[in-house]
């Protein structure tokens, strides 16, 4: 048996999986990620940054679920845990019958062709060395039983087309000779290179400015609509978040505060925190800007080393009680899910 | 007469190798005139590479000139602040002019505790005594609402979080009384909802004072919230100039209706975005007539050869744009 044929095999296996839409791509169960901090002396500890402290959720095929939260809250870590750059510390990612951080050679390689990541930065994260030829080639050197030698360049072509890019300018330049929006739109060619079912995105407009970010969000549309491939797309911008998504779940401190389809999030938010987030959005319409009720939270998220007992909100929620402060609530509820002792009534 | 009035303003810097003002320099603002007055939010609204920045960097006198060649006129009560002599100049900053920037761990110095850091700015500016300062200091972290500020201004910057490192930031720029706050993306850095505390405490402050607000920025949700005029920067030039409330009702510039058009909205949710195309414009590179016209969907053959100006429209707004008048019957 070929090295060729056993690789196929494996993407039978799992191929089983990429089925028909509303099928469930990608499952994540209780996902923990701690850090060990350094102590003050030598030798002691610091305790742990529990960066991420039990999330979990479901994608489904085709759909986008938007995750937000502030800087800190560990929506970074849980995307780098999605694609198995980073190990968990409890539970788990499963795509299809695969668990993504239990599998090893040539699984674990098949697993990560079927999903990729898109980074915030398109400075950064495109090789400077190299032209967008050789960094849209690359995937298939790594995984070269995808495609045929002889079909990668035409393959790499498409790729530029559906982003957007002129394959006959743009294929021999360098990442520096791009703007922004343009990098970003190799990061994206680059992340669709072996046809993933999963394309986690990190941010992935913040960097560009308000006239391109339009372009990006729009492009990563129409490739969903043209490929069906599903997206978990986090960012701290809630009105971009709720442009793209199906679904939103609101990160706070390392968990999910709330889960839900995006309108009913948006306009009838039940945890303190997902409507105080919401709150403090301007709003670009200044006509009764002064009427306009804010819920202006206090302080800073506490520290994820020392977070509160019970709930981990309750420092900086206006209807916390001492039952907040001793009982933390669970995230209850299907598809519209709270994790608050009081959720609010819509408003 | 305008509290601070910016008329012709032009920055250049030298290109590679060469000096300002000869070929391949950059014109990064390029004939920019602003009025504010008195205790005004005047938002200029640009994106990368539009010269916002440089323009309020020129207006503050921080700008190293050389390399940079300053042009124009930048007048605060009336008298000429371009042709002080620099000690003349750092009288101005501090108090007339206030400053915030966008990073406050970059301003602030990171080796002395945020309380030095104030009383030796009282005590330089004002003559004030060790204590008297030290005491000033305290009152200035307590207006600025940090929480335990007589213990507070014993610590480094480095033991504030980022929202409290912008108050500080805005402690110093106060300390003097400035007639003029000038803030550089003062919320950019800052999550959501950190911002909203932050422009909160720059508008009562403004209440309290009745000093005015040069608020820099790229952010058209901030700039409905806080601004009362805006100033839509492009490639160096003001395109459109109104009061905040006819810019959202209805722009007077193509630059501006595809930068409200392209903003996915908190409120509500759109169906497609409208995107502007292509990407802003390299300042090294300008195209030729309207530096918009190769992402206008109005773009016709007189923008493509000539520049337009910026010209006057009713109600005291301006556009930069040779289909204003067009424009703003549409939007009606």
């Amino acid at each position: 048996m070929s090295a060729d044929d056993s690789g196929q095999q494996v993407a039978d296996k799992l191929g089983r999986h990429r089925a028909e839409p509303g099928d469930l791509v990608l499952r994540v169960d209780r996902l923990v990620r701690h850090f060990p901090v350094k102590g003050r002396l030598p030798f002691t500890s610091g305790g742990v940054v529990k960066a991420v402290d039990g999330v979990s959720f479901d994608l489904r095929r085709g759909e986008t679920l938007g995750i937000v939260g502030e800087s800190g809250c560990g929506k970074s870590t849980l995307a780098r845990m999605l694609v198995g750059l980073e190990r968990p510390t409890a539970g788990e990612v499963r795509f299809g019958d695969a668990v993504v951080h239990a599998a090893r050679g040539r699984e674990l390689r098949a697993l990560r062709r079927r999903i990729q990541i898109v980074l915030q930065d398109p400075y950064t994260s495109l090789n400077p060395r190299r032209t967008i030829r050789e960094i849209l080639l690359q995937p298939f050197e790594i995984h070269p039983d995808v495609l045929d030698r002889r079909r990668r360049l035409d393959r790499v072509r498409e790729l530029l087309d559906l982003v957007g890019l002129d394959a006959s300018v743009h294929l021999d330049r360098y990442p520096h000779q791009f703007s922004g929006g343009q990098r970003q739109r190799i990061g994206i060619a680059r992340a669709l290179a072996l046809q993933p079912d999963v394309i986690v995105c990190d941010e992935p407009v913040s960097a560009l400015d308000v006239s391109v970010q339009a372009q990006v969000v729009n492009l990563l549309e129409r490739l969903q609509r043209e490929l069906g491939v599903a997206y978990v797309f986090i960012a701290h911008d809630l009105s971009v978040v709720r442009h793209i998504s199906d679904r939103v779940a609101v990160m706070y401190l390392g968990k999910l505060v709330e889960s839900g389809p995006e309108p009913m999030l948006y306009d009838a938010p039940a945890h303190p925190y997902t409507r105080a987030l919401l709150s403090a959005v301007p709003v670009p319409e200044p006509v009764g800007r002064a009427e306009r009720k804010r819920i202006l939270l206090s302080g800073d998220p506490p520290s994820p080393v020392d977070p509160p007992s019970g709930c981990r909100f309750r420092t900086r929620c206006w209807q916390a009680t001492e039952t907040c402060a001793s009982t933390e609530p669970p995230l209850t509820g299907d598809a519209r899910a709270v994790a608050c002792h009081y959720p609010l009534a819509a408003a | 007469m305008a509290l601070l009035e910016v008329e012709e303003l032009r920055v250049s810097f030298p290109g590679p190798g060469g000096a300002a003002g000869s070929a391949g320099a950059v014109q990064a603002v390029n004939g920019v005139s602003l009025a504010l007055e008195s205790g005004r939010t005047l938002a200029i609204l640009g994106e990368s590479g539009s010269g916002k920045s440089v323009t309020a960097q020129a207006v503050m006198g921080i700008l190293d000139v050389p390399p940079a060649r300053v042009g124009g006129s930048v007048r605060l009560r009336g008298r000429e602040l371009l042709t002080l002599t620099p000690k003349q100049r750092d009288r101005v900053s501090g108090e007339e002019i206030g400053m915030v920037f966008q990073d406050a761990m970059a301003t602030l110095n990171p080796v002395y505790t945020v309380g030095e850091q104030l009383a030796e700015l009282l005590r330089v500016r004002r003559g004030l005594s060790r204590s008297a300062a030290r005491r000033r200091a305290i009152e200035l972290v307590d207006r600025v609402h940090i929480p335990a500020a007589k213990d507070r201004v014993r610590d480094y910057p480095h033991q504030f979080s980022g929202g409290m490192r912008q108050r500080i930031m805005i402690a110093l720029a106060i300390a003097l009384e400035p007639d003029v706050l000038i803030a550089d993306e003062p919320t950019t850095a800052l999550d959501v909802t950190v911002q909203a505390q932050v422009m909160e405490l720059i508008a009562e402050i403004q209440r309290d004072s009745g000093m005015a607000l040069l608020l820099i920025t790229h952010d058209l949700g901030v700039v409905a919230e806080v601004a009362d005029d805006v100033a839509v920067m492009y490639a160096g030039r003001i395109v459109e100039r109104a009061s905040v409330r006819q810019v959202f009702a209805g722009p007077a510039h193509p630059y501006t209706e595809g930068l409200l058009a392209s903003m996915p909205r908190i409120d509500r949710r759109d169906e497609e975005l409208y995107a502007i195309p292509g990407a802003p414009p390299n300042p090294a590179r300008l195209p030729s007539g309207c530096p918009f016209h190769l992402r206008c969907p109005r773009a016709d053959d007189v923008c493509r050869a000539t520049l337009p100006a910026l010209e006057p429209l009713p109600e005291g707004r301006a556009s930069a744009c040779h289909h204003r008048e067009e424009l703003l019957h549409v939007s009606r």
